[in-house]
């Protein structure tokens, strides 16, 4: 089989990225006011690990969303595809306009991603615990087929606690799919409180290691970090998959939210929507207590 | 009150009731809610009843465990994003003498922990109450991945499993005081805590036994959980083009109450079914199976749910309307089954 015909991703500079975090935290205020609802949280933790990826290190075409050769992504944690939606609006993979609908009756774009519906979507999640799966089954069918894309898959921390993401991990370590890369946004909670309260997935690190994963640990809102740690990825296929373990924030960019239990779930309103639109237009200032 | 509103405060000045109601899916706040008494009532019972243990997976904010968790933090256990983990550990908690409560997403209850309930909850009568809340398309624009209209279908295949819905709180603490003492694994299936008043107060109930709500000599309608209060509400629009229904509330799907079906359709010569499911293998499938085995000849019949496909996604009362199962949706559809 052929190799890549996708352009590859171009290198972006940390301005820019930082700039693509900004617009997909203030995107995902915009359509959380339009459902009533959103997960501010979960996106903001992950801001710059997706802008990261889709403006800077995936290898995929928004003429061609489906090229066989593309890199895959599975957003895991599916809950925050209301910060996904914009990226791939503003990549080219649909006409922005669409998003205004959001979760309405019969649009494609709801709380979770749909690969039926939206062009761009490798796999549909919601139900967390699949991806790393997915991610794995996706790995090996590009081994048995000869392609030499890379196969990512964005998981949360909490999520860390369903069982299939370590018969996942086992299996991947098992069969050294060198072109998996796993990236987990430990932003510390999951929604009844901080993981390590709830149900504790540390030691991460050497949990995937002890199933014959790389992994690196990063700060997952300092983005020439991030760049750096795709950038020493191997991209042989045989060899040990890769994790990216990204130390974040829950709610990173809005002080009300951050480390805040209550902010799973949301809606702002009034004055409180206004008052973060100008929080999150100043861009990321210090603080954010990492750890 | 800055950033958690009100629903009524956000969308003060909005026709659209169908966003109002789309905020609480998961982990926020409920106030100005009052349906979803679950871990209340627990906690109530657990006051007297040192049997009484609840688990959840991280989402006791969601459920509202969290109000037991509050009073008997000692017989609370959150396991983490872990379902089946949880039903299988509160059938090991049962085995020890605990009648445990396991509360997840219906969805990841029924369909994720199928097994599970199965083979370590039902095969061995453990008696531990499965509680999938948010059932059928009560999570609205999340998706498929968070619906379950599949869950009773699955669960009243398997036996020895209890099948109940929750059909408002007042019902629900009937049904959480009754299971108590019931032999075996249940599984209750919740909405998603907003569900309008059927029982003014807190009902008798015996599981097995349907409730008659309206009498009606034109057409029975039978109904389960969410689908109760719009049934009602369809009977009064009827009745205003002159049909007089009965409304039964069938809040045990499994095991069935028969002789009711039975009678209902011989006294009213029409039965529709009505449930927030698939259209296979729910209450209207259990009705049909009655209905023909019992040889009731000449009932018109019809059961309404949602057809066979992945339904939209939208607000949860946008879906209600377009699938026809709110209450004008019922009455056009009793009234075409009469035509
Ligand atoms: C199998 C499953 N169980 C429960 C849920 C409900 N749920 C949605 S998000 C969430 C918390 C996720 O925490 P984490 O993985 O840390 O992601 P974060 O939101 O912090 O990024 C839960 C329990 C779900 N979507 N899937
Ligand atoms: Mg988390």
């Amino acid at each position: 089989m052929s190799l890549s015909t996708v352009r590859p991703a171009t290198a972006a500079s940390p301005e820019l990225l930082a700039r693509k975090a900004m617009f997909i935290r203030l995107e995902t205020v915009r359509l959380s006011r339009i459902a009533g609802a959103g997960h501010y949280s979960a996106v903001f933790s992950a801001a710059e690990l997706l802008a990261a990826l889709y403006y800077s290190e995936l290898r995929v075409d928004p003429e061609n969303p489906r090229d066989p050769q593309r890199d895959r992504f599975v957003l895991s944690k599916g809950h925050a595809a209301i910060g996904l939606y914009p990226v791939l609006a503003d990549l080219g993979f649909f006409d922005p306009a669409l998003l205004d609908d959001y979760t309405r009756l019969g649009s494609a774009f709801g709380d979770h991603p749909d690969m039926k519906k939206i062009p761009g979507i490798d796999f549909s999640s919601g139900s967390l615990g699949h991806g790393l799966s997915i991610g794995f089954g996706m790995a090996m069918a590009g081994r048995m087929s000869g392609a030499d894309y890379r196969t990512w898959v964005v998981l949360g921390d909490g999520e860390l606690a369903e069982g299939q993401i370590w018969e996942a991990a086992m299996s991947a370590g098992h069969y050294r799919l060198g072109r998996l890369r796993a990236v987990v946004d430990v932003n510390q909670l999951g929604i009844d409180g901080f993981t390590k309260d709830v149900m504790t997935v540390e030691p991460i690190a050497q949990r995937f290691e002890s199933f014959g994963w790389a992994t690196q640990r990063i700060d997952g809102h300092d983005l020439p970090s991030i760049l750096a740690a795709f950038a020493g990825l191997p991209d042989a296929d045989d060899g040990r998959p890769q994790c990216i373990i990204a130390d974040t924030v829950k709610g990173r960019g809005v002080r009300r939210m951050e480390l805040s239990p209550d902010w799973h779930v949301g809606n702002l309103v009034g004055a409180d929507y206004d008052d973060v639109v100008a929080e999150l237009s100043a861009g990321l200032s210090g603080g954010g207590d990492l750890r | 009150m800055s950033e958690w509103q009100d629903q009524s405060e956000i969308f003060n000045g909005t026709s659209d009731t169908a966003l109002k109601d789309s905020r609480s899916a998961d982990g926020n706040d409920r106030r100005g809610t009052t349906a979803f008494v679950f871990g209340e009532e627990l906690a109530d019972i657990a006051d007297r009843d040192p049997r009484v243990a609840v688990l959840t997976a991280d989402l006791a904010r969601s459920n509202r465990a969290v109000d037991f968790q509050q009073r008997h933090p000692d017989r609370f256990l959150n396991v983490g994003i872990a379902e089946k983990n949880m039903i299988t550990a509160a059938a090991g908690m049962a085995s020890c003498g605990y009648v445990p409560f396991a509360a997840t997403f219906a969805s990841f209850a029924a369909l994720l922990g199928c097994e599970q309930i199965r083979t370590d909850c039902a095969y061995p009568r453990m008696p531990v109450r499965v509680v999938g809340h948010h059932s059928g398309m009560s999570m609205g624009f999340y998706g498929t991945s968070h619906h379950s209209l599949e869950d009773l279908g699955i669960m009243r295949t398997i036996a020895d499993l209890t099948v109940v819905c929750a059909t408002d709180e007042n019902h629900l603490r009937a049904v959480l005081r009754a299971s108590m003492d019931h032999p075996g694994a249940m599984y209750l299936r919740l909405g998603r805590g907003r569900d309008p008043e059927v029982y003014p107060t807190v009902p008798e109930i015996t599981f097995g036994r349907s409730i008659r709500l309206r009498e009606g000599s034109d057409l029975t309608i039978l109904a389960t959980g969410s689908t109760v209060r719009p049934a009602l509400d369809a009977a009064a629009l009827l009745a205003e083009d002159g049909y007089s229904t009965r409304v039964v509330d069938m809040f045990t799907v499994s095991p069935l109450d028969k002789d009711e079906v039975v009678s209902s359709a011989a006294a009213t010569g029409a039965v529709l079914t009505v449930e927030e499911h698939n259209i296979t293998n729910g209450l209207g499938t259990a009705v049909a199976e009655t209905l023909f085995e019992a040889g009731v000849s000449g009932a018109r019949f019809k059961r309404l749910g949602v057809p066979d496909e992945h339904v939209l996604l939208g607000p949860p009362a946008a879906l209600y309307a377009h699938y026809q199962l709110d209450a004008t949706g019922i009455a056009t559809q009793a009234k075409e089954l009469m035509r």
